[in-house]
């Protein structure tokens, strides 16, 4: 029997950017929250020896136990949904932080077109623009957003310049821009000389010291070029643990517990009144119940708990009813290979969201009228730090072992560049998830089925995107570009990107949305749900910022309910 | 280099002729037998020339593979996909059948952060790693084939074959031309690639990549506190490769 513990105010599940966001902001203002991280505490004191590729790049040292959790995936409704043994095309995180302690910290706020995107694109383009997706706007402006997306830089202390495509903002950025290199030199000229737009990539690793408003002092980056995969040794990326928990604890109202991994949220006519969960070391089970609820894990999570816990209508796609495992969202990413037969670049250098960005060809900043597609995605040179396991970089052609390949993989490893774009992807009504009818996680809890394939939206965008991204390579005086494969089957083995969307959609009816936007449920006023599951389509940036606005959007949303209770939208 | 060379092969044979000790009178004669004499005659100077490297000599022992004759054929497959050419050092060279060795034998080879629980079924080409096996038994299965197969066209252990043709065989484990039993030829390929560029390329704490050799082809620092002065650099900059020991020393 699950040992009932002392009721909280507010019980959080998952302690990565929203989760301590939240917690932060209640307990500054008096609730007792309780925190539950099912996986490992951890901060600065545990990021020693972190120079380790193998460790923590290919091992996934920080990332998800998929021995006692995975999920299923296939690409269609015909096929059998397998288990995801190995992780690869995704990371997942776990423990204190999340996420957020092996990020890259490339911190963009998504574009004011991606809260309206069906509004705005049907304004312009007409309603047989969208035919086939299943677009919606968020319930929420880009206007509404920006205090928020404000508070959340404030927090990580972001190190960024204006940019010509960037929307409007209250405030600068509260540290200047990374340093500038030789690469991220060459990209802006490219990009200026064919009349775009370049700017320093937002980071979250600080060019500068920086303190926060919760005191917490984050240090100065030093371009070592362990982020992405890693926690930081210095303190000089913005993650979790260093700009956020600390000061939660301080607030003497925040109980954070690790390795308590929530297995059922606990409702009873239409309120929850607590959660289930394991502590994964002694396998005991406590019901810890409380007046409010917050999901805070991952997309995957969040959208599984609330499956498993029949809170919130099932998401159908025979007819696209139901809203829970909806829009589920990946992206697009046709990256150029440019190799350098006269020149070397200290690639090996570097620093997660060191670099140099345009929006020329993002969210609706071009022309779509003669376009098969909508939206876009930035596109980038990231002088994250090259590592030799990961990067074997060799043009196309060369075999992948052998004499030939170790001879190529060594003398373009500082002879090639890579510019990496992040297009945006749209829903349609068979991309999903559910619950899986077979495998079962550590619990016994079924695994959560994801559906997912690209469309002919992602392959136009993918080919027009890539080929912009081809010809600024080409302008930085690239030699030769590698021969870019088309886009196929989404293949849930090679490492993809993090961006994971969708699931547990805010929006502006109950009927199309499982969350209003106070991130509050539709079908459960005390039950709020924060994150990327919240995004109702996926744009063309990195999350976090995004999520870090939502967070303190929702906490907003979770003291007013506080005090006087009732849907706040 | 050449030295070096010499002791890494010496270090290998070692292991072939201790785990001879260790079969004792099984040994009579074949390919064991025969290394145990060849190997007699190198114990001199193996044991001199090992005292000259820098604390890496302890890691060049097996804990995972308990057969020697199936350590040659890791050995010489891996280096077959990373070979010694003008460039520097092979896999063999660098260690890196340790490598793979004491990974088959960690949490690695035991697949022990992955999900492992049944039913098993094929898979499309787009949902990954289906195997019921284990990494370790996949090794065990698809070394065991290479010999097979070597045995059966050739009259030959893989080993003793050709370098051309050794590729022909790993080109058809690659091409998933070769039927194993609960995995596929390929995906064996594919794992064995991978720790071979792991082995090569890893920190020299794990058994492969020795003195740095690996990084310095690449002119890939490994471990350095920070390039806070050097970011800004025009130049390109070759720095002196520092391993994670250097944390501790």
């Amino acid at each position: 029997m699950a040992e009932k513990l002392p009721k909280t105010d507010v019980v959080i599940v998952g302690m990565g950017w929203a989760g301590s966001i939240i917690a932060a902001e209640l307990g500054k203002e008096g609730l007792k929250v309780v925190g539950l991280e099912r996986g490992k505490e951890r901060g600065l004191k545990d990021y020693y020896v972190v120079h380790d590729e193998l460790r923590y790049a290919i091992r996934y040292e920080l990332m998800q136990d998929l021995s006692k959790e995975s999920l299923t995936f296939r690409n269609n409704q015909k096929e059998r949904a397998l288990p995801m043994r190995q992780l690869g095309s995704f990371l997942l995180g776990e423990g204190s932080g999340g996420s957020g302690v092996h990020w890259n910290g490339q911190s963009f706020r998504f574009l004011p077109y991606d809260f309206e995107i069906r509004s705005k694109t049907i304004e312009k383009y007409g309603e047989s623009k969208i035919k086939g997706l299943q677009i919606q706007d968020w319930g929420i402006t880009y206007d509404e957003l920006e205090p928020y997306f404000d508070k959340y830089e404030k927090v990580a202390g972001i190190s960024g310049e204006e940019a010509h495509f960037g929307p409007e903002r209250s405030n600068p950025y509260p540290t200047p821009p990374m340093k500038e290199t030789p690469l991220t030199k060459r990209f802006k000229d490219a990009t200026t000389s064919l009349g775009m737009h370049p700017y320093h990539m937002p980071s979250a690793n600080l060019s500068e010291p920086y303190e926060n408003m919760y005191g917490a002092k984050i240090a100065n980056c030093q371009y070592c070029a362990f982020c992405e995969r890693f926690g930081c040794e210095y303190g000089a990326k913005a993650d979790p643990t260093v700009a956020v928990i600390p000061f939660a604890k301080e607030t003497g109202n925040v109980d954070i517990r690790n390795f308590a991994n929530v297995t059922e949220i606990i409702h009873e006519g239409g309120k929850a009144t607590g959660v289930k969960f394991v502590d994964v070391l002694t396998k005991e089970e406590f019901i810890q119940p409380a007046d409010t609820v917050v999901l805070t894990s991952y997309v995957m999570n969040n959208t599984k708990l609330l499956l498993h816990s029949k809170i919130g209508k099932a998401y159908n796609p025979e007819n696209g009813s139901g809203v829970i495992g909806k829009n589920y969202c990946y992206q697009i990413l046709p990256g150029s290979t440019g190799f350098f037969e006269e020149e070397r670049f200290n690639t090996f250098m570097g620093a997660g969201a060191l670099g140099a960005t345009i929006d020329d060809y993002n969210g609706d900043n071009f022309d779509h009228s003669d376009l098969n597609f909508i939206h876009g995605g930035s596109i980038s040179i990231n002088q994250s730090g090259n590592r030799p396991i990961g990067s074997n970089t060799v043009p196309s052609g060369t075999p992948n072992w052998g004499a030939e390949f170790k001879a190529q993989s060594i003398k373009y490893f500082t002879r090639s560049l890579n510019i990496g774009t992040q297009g945006a992807s749209m829903p349609v009504q068979h991309n999903f998830m559910d619950l899986d009818p077979t495998y079962k996680d550590a619990y016994g809890l079924p695994l959560l089925r994801l559906t997912y394939d690209f469309t002919k939206q992602d392959r136009e965008l993918y080919n027009y995107i890539g080929k912009i991204a081809d010809q600024i390579m080409l302008e930085m005086g690239a030699d030769k570009v590698n021969e870019r494969s088309n886009l196929e089957s989404y293949d849930i083995v090679p490492y993809q990107t993090t961006h994971n969307t969708g699931g547990v959609i805010m929006g502006a009816e109950p009927e199309t949305s499982a969350v209003n936007n106070y991130l509050q449920m539709w079908d459960a006023e005390n039950v709020f749900v924060v994150g990327a599951s919240a995004f109702a389509h996926n744009g063309g940036y990195n999350p976090t910022a995004t999520v870090g606005a939502l967070a303190f959007r929702a906490a907003e949303g979770i003291l007013k309910y506080s005090k006087e209770g009732g849907m706040l939208a | 280099m050449a030295e070096q060379h010499s002791e890494k092969k010496m270090s290998r044979r070692r292991f072939i002729r201790n785990s001879g000790y260790v079969a004792g009178g099984l040994v009579g004669g074949g390919i064991i037998g025969g290394l145990i004499g060849a190997n007699m005659n190198d114990e001199q100077e193996s044991t001199n020339t090992q005292g000259e490297h820098q604390g890496t000599s302890y890691l060049q022992a097996p804990l995972y593979f308990t057969n020697p004759e199936m350590f040659a054929v890791l050995v010489a497959a891996s280096e077959r996909i990373f070979p010694s050419d003008d460039n520097g050092p092979g896999a063999d060279e660098l260690g890196v059948a340790y490598y793979i060795d004491h990974s088959l034998a960690g949490s690695w080879g035991n697949n022990a952060r992955e999900y492992m629980q049944g039913p098993f079924f094929p898979g499309s080409n787009f949902q990954g790693y289906q195997s019921p096996l284990k990494r370790h038994e996949v090794f065990d299965t698809g070394i065991k084939a290479l010999q097979k197969v070597a045995n059966e066209k050739h009259e030959k252990n893989f080993p003793d074959l050709e370098g051309e043709e050794q590729d022909a065989i790993l080109t058809s484990f690659q091409n998933d031309e070769v039927e194993l039993k609960g995995v596929t030829s390929k995906t064996f390929f594919n794992i064995l690639r991978a720790a071979t560029i792991e082995g090569v390329y890893a920190d020299p704490a794990y058994g492969g990549n020795i003195n740095m050799e690996g990084w310095k082809m690449k002119n890939y620092p490994g471990h350095q506190m920070s390039y806070y002065d050097k970011i800004e650099s025009e130049e390109f900059m070759e720095i002196k490769p520092q391993a994670l020991h250097s944390y501790t020393k």
